[in-house]
């Protein structure tokens, strides 16, 4: 072993060479697979958040509105209606809770700062469902909704738009024409889970639906280029919780079924957090598959790569060998010496490879704020392959330099 | 094991007995040796000399167990060894066995003691033990200083010194040194001439092959060779 790495070391340049292959073939599998760990990581917890119990059944423009052509005051009318709302909270026994939301978007003033931001009309049940931690003030009661009150609640995140503080809870927010007393501040979380959008990223205010459908209304009008358009949308979300997981997926089913009776167009969709999991999982393991199939496409250049080196190497120390040969080396010895030589350089790699991947991930994450994980297994299997690779592809040059005949080798050079 | 020859002289350390090497060049046959019988006592010091073609090379490396008879016999100490694969061959060059080549192959990535050592590694000696026995050998040539050096700092004479401080390590029973004086200059092959007479004194074997009278006329017996045969033997 102590022969091998000295040989190695007195040609420390292409022996840093030939490893390089298997250093960015080890390295960028441990990186990716740290960073599609740590992405798929922050996608399930997202999709936990919901709840695995939840159904969100959301509002889409369907194809056939997308592509309408009809000129000047066309009026759309589309989407989740109150009706479907009722429906779903008073005919499914599984859910025990249903929550309405209107998202729109629209002019807020807060003191000095006017920007547009996203209203959310909905009921108290939105924060038991879509659960936030109170910043300051309180979030939306029963109540507010029975004396409909104008009432706020802002996220952290438009709070900070518009420049409010803790010490905004008072005040008013003026929302399109109307006044509205901020109450509370909450948390904001945002983000993507899968494919489905987590309700209230960029959403800036929760006032309460009656008070919106009152002020705001169902219409929502708007100037492009050339023509006017009016969309009439009654619910743009309705989030549900079921009594069980098992109950998940056929009481989704239940309400697509009643929504397809009573819409005659798709301009909903029902999600199921669950399967998205389920589908997140699956969708992980095929990355896992595609990541091992670069790897070992990567690992067999590298391996190549090194072959390639210790064959030439071979050939460069015919006479060496010759002379070990003369003293009385067997072949067998030989060839372990070339091995050792190979795997070592393999195996070096690998090492240096694993802590170059290791080390991407985490200056990605302190840069772009990506979560990223690392496991053992991404640590271990790597080294297990370059140990490996070292072994199949020393093989060759080792067996090579066994059979060369020593009084051929003698002369040679 | 073979069957002991009639006149079997106790102190006979290598024989050939009808010995042919015959080497297969395509469609031709190149006789190198053409039945070649000789016995090497042991203590002798032998000069191998030919011109080229006359197949001392050949008998020296079938001597040195690299090379196989292709038909005759091959006893070394009594043993016959024609038939032993690659791995038996090897072993015995090992143990019994001490080459001085005429352009010294030493590894020059390695210092001379080890160099030195070489033979002591593959024989499964143990480091101090090997660094001891390296140092003693180095002084006895006279490198004692120099153990630490790479072959690519010393002269001539002073690399051949250490192939032959090599070739003494495994203690062995035969020293076979082809044209060892070949890549020196008068004096100094003198010198290394020396060295070879004292061992020789001391009870090691020695064959050696050469072309330059002057060289052969310090050994005791001197061997001619032609077209693959004894031409002439004369002892002192």
């Amino acid at each position: 072993m102590a022969l091998g790495i000295g040989n190695l070391l007195l040609h420390k340049l292409r022996s840093f060479l030939t490893m390089l292959g298997v250093v960015f073939g080890v390295g960028s599998v441990v990186a990716m697979l740290s960073v599609g760990e740590g992405a798929s990581k922050e996608a399930l917890e997202q999709i936990r958040k919901l709840g695995s119990n939840t159904i969100i059944v959301s509002t889409i423009k369907s194809a056939e509105e997308q592509s309408t052509t009809m000129v000047h005051s066309h009026m759309s009318i589309y989407g989740l209606t109150y009706d479907d709302f009722s429906r779903i909270s008073e005919t499914f026994d599984s859910v025990t809770e249903a929550v309405p939301a209107k998202i729109i978007t629209k002019e807020a003033r807060l003191g000095e700062k006017s920007l547009d931001i996203r209203v959310v009309g909905t009921t108290s049940g939105w924060f038991d469902l879509v659960r936030r931690p109170v910043l300051a003030g309180r979030v939306l009661l029963p109540s507010d909704l029975a004396q409909q009150s104008a009432v706020a609640v802002l996220t952290e995140y438009g709070a900070r738009r518009l420049l409010a503080t803790e010490n905004t809870i008072g005040q008013n927010l003026r929302i399109g024409g109307d006044y509205f007393e901020v109450i509370g501040i909450v948390k904001s979380e945002g983000g993507m889970a899968g494919n489905i959008q987590i309700p209230d990223q960029r959403v800036d205010a929760y006032i309460p639906i009656n008070v919106a459908r009152l002020y705001i209304g169902d219409v929502v009008t708007r100037r492009t280029a050339g023509s006017r358009e009016r969309e009439m949308v009654e619910l743009h979300q309705i989030i549900t919780e079921v009594d069980s997981s098992e109950n998940v997926e056929p009481t989704a089913a239940g309400i697509t079924a009643m929504l397809s009776r009573f819409h005659n167009k798709k301009d909903y969709t029902v999600s199921v957090p669950l399967a998205l999991l389920r589908q997140a999982e699956a969708t992980k393991r095929t990355f896992n598959i595609v990541l091992g199939s670069i790897a070992c496409i990567s690992l067999l250049v590298g391996g190549i790569g090194i072959m390639n080196i210790m064959l030439a190497s071979v050939t460069e120390r015919t006479r060496e060998i010759g002379i070990r040969r003369a003293i009385g080396a067997k072949r067998k010895q030989i060839i372990v010496q070339f091995l050792i030589e190979t795997v070592v350089l393999s195996t070096a790699g690998g090492i240096i490879g694993i802590a170059m991947g290791v080390l991407i991930p985490v200056v990605i994450t302190q840069l772009a704020g990506m979560p990223t994980v690392i496991t053992p297994q991404s640590i271990v299997l790597p080294l297990v392959i370059s140990l490996g690779v070292g072994i199949v592809f020393g093989l060759y040059p080792a067996v090579r330099a066994a059979r060369v005949d020593p009084i051929v080798a003698l002369r040679h050079e | 094991m073979g069957a002991e020859p009639r006149a079997m002289n106790e102190t006979t350390i290598v024989r050939l007995k009808d010995v042919c090497k015959i080497y297969e060049m395509g469609t031709y046959k190149v006789e190198a040796l053409d039945h070649i019988s000789i016995d090497f006592k042991a203590g002798g010091f032998w000069a191998v000399m030919g011109p080229s073609g006359s197949g001392k090379s050949t008998m020296l490396n079938i001597l040195g167990c690299l090379d196989r008879v292709t038909s005759g016999n091959y006893f070394f100490e009594g043993r016959n060894i024609s038939s032993f694969n690659d791995d038996a061959l090897s072993e015995l060059r090992l143990k019994c066995i001490g080459f001085v080549f005429q352009s010294f192959n030493l590894i020059p990535q390695l210092t001379v003691r080890r160099n030195i050592e070489l033979p002591l590694y593959y024989l499964g000696w143990d480091a101090d033990d090997s660094s001891e026995r390296a140092g003693e050998l180095a002084a006895g040539v006279g490198l004692g200083d120099r153990l630490e050096h790479r072959p690519t700092e010393l002269s001539g004479g002073q690399m051949q010194r250490v192939s032959i401080a090599r070739a003494l390590a495994n203690d062995p029973k035969v020293i076979l040194a082809d044209e060892p004086t070949g890549n020196l200059d008068t004096a100094t092959g003198d010198q290394i001439l020396d060295l070879l007479a004292d061992l020789n004194e001391k009870g090691k074997t020695i064959i050696m092959v050469t072309h330059e009278p002057h060289i052969a006329a310090r050994a005791s017996a001197r061997l001619h060779m032609k077209d693959g045969l004894i031409d002439s033997i004369e002892e002192d």
